[in-house]
């Protein structure tokens, strides 16, 4: 048996004394979690079984262990400009408590990062992607003036995801705050069990549920206790395997798969994190490739057969190559298999047949709208639309 | 789970339980484990010819695609058409109704390893 793809990474031997380890390293290893090396961390991969962990999330509740994202403080009279100059949204209109998803692009235009903007009375914080971060901070450093300081604060945040439909309850029980107010992308700060914290109403499994920041030395008991009290609702802990087919459901673009800095967030079908009406970091590359036409766009696949498409897999259209599966796997809510795509503007349409090389085969594949997957009862209203 | 006793095995994590001339071939459990919840196996019609040491088939898991190897060498008698719709049996009971192919024909590997030589070798790949 030797492995001839691979998408959520396989399990690595761990050489700890490369690997950088979060707050809740030793919860995982009590739980018996098969650990893997994502990005420089050693982080869950899955606890019991991926396609268990991803039912629970979809119909009870998962807890995630996030502390390897990246948080960026922004502060100072001039932090406002930086992160406008910085992200490709325009986040002015942002109120203390309100969270926008936005790019960092380079002058090129392609895509450095994806974050979350989060604005706060005295300034903003930025949550990246980990293996970003020291990269996304020296960014955002190198570009602030004296008005503005930066710090990355990751190593002493962490993060804990509540994710479903069941997530919402789990968290209130132990918060101090009415969780019911706080729509989808907002955040309160209060206390969780009588830690200092952060609820934020977010995610990337396209369930409903709160992400919770705190400090890494109050994480380990507050994710035992929510362990403990999520458990009669049906949450179990669930790792990065988990996390990669949640979020392909919901059609959530993956750095580092799905985009990166040869793709421009037009192409990325993230034109709506676009504000060509401010200036950022890219804008003039971005208004030069939308007058010229896109050539490719990212398109979901649903395949005929059950071959599963994987990153880096040929998309081809009457025999001939014309594109790239950037992510795919099987869809365990959707029963068939899924991924997403690149593919020529002309084939973008969804009911265009294409198909898919695997291992010299052409699997058949029908493109179809993102995402795949909807969640069928949201229980917010009026939040942002993401 | 059935248990392991009488199997040979390749480095590569299959296993063979010969009797006579017809063998059974699987993956052990310390794959499954490794490859996480099988989704999907592509796999050689019945009647056609498997080498000792070659590759004759794909395990497809959530995480990865893995190519399969034959312990020994025959030709394929049946498919286990189970694993259609339940690949999960590969991870629940590797050695039992998780069974991939039958061989007939089988000619003998003298370079396969005992359950306690494989044993070893997987300790050595979790340290």
């Amino acid at each position: 048996m030797t492995s001839a793809a691979t998408t959520a990474g396989r399990p690595n031997p761990l050489s700890t004394s490369t690997v950088e380890r979060t707050p809740l390293f030793d919860e995982h290893l009590r739980l018996r979690a098969q650990m893997t090396n994502f990005g420089g961390w050693a982080m869950p991969l899955q606890y019991s079984s991926i396609r268990d962990e991803h039912r629970a999330v979809r119909e009870a509740a998962g807890l995630f262990d996030l502390s390897h994202m990246g948080e960026i403080q922004v502060r100072g009279r001039g932090a406002l400009a930086l992160v406008q100059r910085l992200v490709s949204r325009d986040i002015a209109p942002l109120k203390p408590g309100q969270i926008q998803y936005a790019l960092f692009c380079n002058e090129a235009g392609g895509i450095i990062d994806d974050l979350l903007v989060y604005a706060e009375s005295d300034g903003y914080l930025l949550v990246v992607n980990a293996s970003n971060q020291e990269r996304d901070y020296a960014w955002a450093e190198q570009h602030a003036g004296p008005d503005a300081e930066v710090r990355n604060v990751s190593r002493e945040t962490a993060l804990i995801g509540v994710q479903g439909p069941r997530a919402v309850e789990i968290v209130q029980r132990s918060a101090d705050q009415d969780l019911a107010p706080v729509r989808y992308y907002r955040f309160i700060d209060g206390n969780f069990a009588g830690a200092a914290c952060r609820f934020s109403r977010t995610g990337y499994t396209g369930e409903d549920g709160f992400e919770i920041f705190c400090r890494g030395e109050d994480a380990p008991r507050l994710w035992r206790l929510l362990l403990e009290q999520g458990a009669p609702f049906g949450l179990k802990p669930a790792g990065l395997g988990a996390r990669d087919t949640l979020r392909l459901e919901a059609g959530m673009r993956l750095y580092g798969n799905d985009m990166d800095e040869q793709t421009n967030p037009l192409e990325a079908g993230l034109e709506w994190t676009v504000s060509l009406g401010k200036d950022f970091i890219g804008k003039p590359a971005l208004e030069r490739a939308q007058q010229a036409g896109l050539t490719r766009s990212l398109v979901g696949l649903r395949m005929r057969d059950r071959s599963i498409p994987r990153h880096g897999y040929p998309v081809m259209q009457g025999g001939k190559p014309v594109g790239t599966v950037t992510s795919g796997n099987v869809s365990f809510t959707l029963g068939y298999n899924i991924a997403m795509a690149y593919v020529p503007v002309a084939a973008r349409a969804p009911g265009t047949t294409l198909e898919v090389q695997v291992r010299g085969a052409l699997a058949p594949a029908d493109v179809v709208p993102l995402p795949f997957y909807r969640r069928p009862h949201p229980s917010t209203k009026g939040g942002e639309h993401v | 789970m059935s248990d392991a006793s009488g199997l040979r095995f390749l480095e590569s994590h299959e296993w063979v339980r010969q009797e006579g001339d017809r063998a059974t071939i699987g993956v052990s459990d310390y794959a499954q484990s490794q490859l996480g919840d099988v989704i999907y196996l592509e796999l050689p019609a019945v009647g056609h010819r498997v080498e000792a040491g070659a590759r004759f088939g794909v395990v497809e898991s959530v995480k990865a695609a893995s190519d399969l190897y034959s312990p020994v060498g025959g030709e394929v008698a049946e498919v286990n058409e189970a694993l259609k719709e339940h690949p999960e049996y590969v991870n629940e009971d590797p050695y039992g109704k998780g069974w991939i192919l039958k061989l007939r024909n089988v000619t003998a590997n003298p370079k396969l390893l005992d359950q306690s030589a494989y044993q070893r070798l997987t300790e050595g790949e979790q340290h």
